[in-house]
């Protein structure tokens, strides 16, 4: 038995046998081959073989998921006829005098190289599709044939290096229970299958297929992102137990999808989701959430090799604009610098990196990098509501920069008669002590806070929680904390037209809702699958009972004490966790 | 031969779907057809060539066709690019 952990991909459990889907590790040579011509041969016998292949896959993608997912193999088709790509393929065989098969690979690799330097999403993807038919072509004319996921015997869980769309095509649906690969990104191929067939997938494993044989028991976890090779029945028990349990939060979760998050005496709050990629937003709203409340948009600077321009940016914004029309999308700064580097931003080492250039800091270093950023916020402004929030802000004077700064993007837009939403509300996190301190100060310069609890808890209790002899200090009832967060919404109702959210974890912790609720808190941003659970509390407490019991909580001395309050209380009103 | 000038209006270019419309267009005829942009030529049935062609918004280039379809060839992927792909 041993357990593997990688990233969760899509959601769910699954117990089944590996099907380990390896492909040959095809290793072609640059021998010489004296008779071209029948290089050649080989090259359009292999084209013609894979066109047979693409068409057979091309229909029953068609029957099964529709025209739409079938285009993929036409455009497949287009590059197997492609007269560059067959004309660079001949003149290999034919000038270099090498085979068919590594005049395919060389031409597909330089074709794959090209297209991934373009550096734009679109083209990324076709480099994928390249190498996709150069590889079908490669196989063919080395008269290699792939294995066959089309006629499954039993339920399988899948274990591969990674899928191609050409793998899960033919794919027997009905019996793959489970993905689990060496490579892949929530965002890859694979990721975006197993979501599409509700099944679990964990990706990014690094070396499952070399640990794995067809037919070992896996248990397959897409809520905690492990896998369990060859479990002992009590892990198979435990796991049904899981099963179950995730069966009755999906049900739970539909009943609860589009009712409001509002109280027993009819106050209301918002409840929204934090995310770091477009993709995240269907969790979001399939969890009931109803916008954005913290676009962490660093992943988009940290998934990319070189600075995303403001194109990329643009469409990124927009794509989770557009996905909530009604609801507000806020959209964070880039957070980068502490421990998020960039390969292409070089930053020095600090001695202290949480208490140095990171966030707006660095933003006012690098004042051209966050121009581009607002500029492509507020051009996708007009797609939604669009929400900007400054984040690491420390004082006054940090917010009035960063207005600035907006105003003469604003200027440069104009300037250019681009259009944007010349009403974009413009907010800060607060997530350091002296700006939770001074929150009156800063109230007058903004339209929204939303508080970080997190870093708060961090920077105020002076606790590292990654240390594991300090982190018992972290603590977000800690007294001094709920004082902050009160101070900070009280600051946001003197007001007029301010409102606070908190995006911090906090927000999303059962224990915590009543207490923020009480405390005024207007808007709870969090992880999409922490919404339904505290949707359900929030509809069944008084919002006059949840002000008693911060008021309460805020006399109390010590962070254990509010906990244990908390819980009392809870079970005296009947409201579950 | 035949040959004709064309500048490319819609916003993306003959990048993504136009060239694959366009791709497919020129496929449909017998002539060798090229897109010439700058000194380069490119053969317009290929849509690895088109697409790397960098053919943006606001390019001009010239289409050329040598066969028997070239005059409707010509025509017809000028027509396209000038109907701005229906974009």
């Amino acid at each position: 038995m041993f357990i593997k952990e990688g990233i969760i991909a899509s959601p769910g459990i699954s117990i089944a046998r590996a099907l380990v889907y390896e492909k040959a590790d095809v290793q072609v040579s640059a021998d010489r081959h004296e008779d071209s011509h029948q290089e050649i041969d080989k090259f359009n016998q292999a084209l013609d073989e894979s066109q047979k292949q693409l068409e057979e896959i091309q229909l029953k993608t068609a029957d099964e998921l529709g025209e739409e997912d079938a285009a993929i193999f036409e455009a497949h088709g287009m590059i197997l006829r492609d007269p560059e790509f067959l004309e660079s393929v001949e003149k290999e065989i034919s000038d270099r005098k090498v085979s068919a098969a590594y005049a395919v690979q060389i031409v597909t690799d330089r074709l794959v190289m090209m297209f991934e330097q373009m550096n734009d999403p679109y083209f990324s993807a076709r480099a994928a599709d390249v190498k996709d038919v150069g590889n079908r072509v490669r196989n063919n004319s080395l008269g290699i044939v792939m294995a066959d996921l089309s006629k499954l015997q039993e339920d399988v869980i899948i274990i591969a290096d990674d899928l191609a769309p050409s793998d899960t095509a033919l794919m027997d649906k009905m019996r793959v229970l489970g993905f689990a690969t060496n490579v892949g990104s929530r965002t890859s191929h694979t990721a975006i299958m197993a979501r599409s067939l509700e099944i679990p997938a964990v990706l990014g494993l690094t070396d499952i297929v070399q640990n794995v044989k067809t037919g070992d028991m896996i248990i397959i976890d897409g809520l905690s992102g492990r896998i369990i090779v060859n479990p002992d029945r009590y892990q198979i028990k435990a796991a049904e137990d899981d099963q179950r349990g995730y069966q009755t939060y999906l049900k739970e979760l539909e009943c609860l999808k589009d009712l409001e998050a509002v109280t027993l005496d009819g106050h209301k709050v918002e409840l929204v989701g934090n995310i770091g990629e477009p993709g995240d937003v269907q969790g979001v709203r399939k969890n009931g959430g109803t916008g954005i409340g913290l676009y962490r948009t660093e992943f988009l600077y940290m998934n990319s090799d070189t600075m995303p321009g403001e194109d990329k940016q643009m469409a990124a914004y927009r794509s989770v604009l557009e996905a909530f029309p009604d609801g507000p999308v806020i959209i964070r700064t880039m957070d980068i610098g502490g421990d998020k580097k960039l390969p292409y931003l070089p930053l020095d080492d600090e001695m202290n990196p949480f208490l140095g250039l990171r966030a707006i800091r660095l933003c006012f270093k690098e004042i051209e990098l966050f121009k581009t950023q607002l500029r492509a916020i507020l051009r996708a402004s007009v797609y939604g509501n669009a929400y900007i929030m400054f984040p690491m802000i420390s004082n006054v004077d940090e917010v009035r920069q960063g207005k600035k700064i907006l105003a003469e993007c604003m200027a440069e837009l104009d300037a250019l008669q681009v259009p944007y939403r010349k009403d974009v509300k413009v907010g800060v996190m607060i997530e350091i002590p002296s700006a939770a301190i001074t929150a009156d100060i800063i109230a007058k310069e903004v339209d929204f806070f939303s508080i970080g609890t997190n870093d708060l808890c961090q920077y105020t209790i002076a606790v590292d929680r990654m240390n594991q002899d300090v982190s018992y200090l972290y603590d977000p009832f800690n007294p001094a904390i709920l004082r902050l967060v009160k101070q900070v919404i009280q600051a946001s109702n003197d007001q007029p037209g301010l409102f606070t959210g908190m995006c911090g974890e906090m927000a999303g912790d059962p224990m915590a809702v009543v207490i923020l609720l009480g405390l005024g808190l207007q808007e709870f941003s969090m992880s999409a699958l922490s919404i339904p659970r505290v949707k359900k509390i929030i509809r069944n407490v008084r919002y006059q009972d949840a002000k008693k019991i911060a008021e309460e909580a805020l006399m109390l001395e010590t962070g254990v004490a509010v906990m244990v309050h908390i819980l009392e209380s809870m079970k005296k009103l009947k409201i579950e966790i | 031969m035949q040959i004709q000038e064309v500048t490319v209006l819609n916003e993306t270019g003959i990048h993504a779907r136009p060239a694959s419309m366009f791709v497919k267009a020129a496929g449909k005829f017998k002539s060798n057809i090229f897109v010439i942009k700058a000194d380069k030529e490119i053969n317009a049935k290929s849509i690895v060539g088109v697409m790397a062609g960098g053919i943006t918004q606001g390019t001009t280039v010239k289409i050329k066709a040598e066969g028997e379809d070239e005059v409707n060839a010509v025509a017809e992927l000028v027509q396209m690019i000038n109907d701005r792909f229906d974009e």
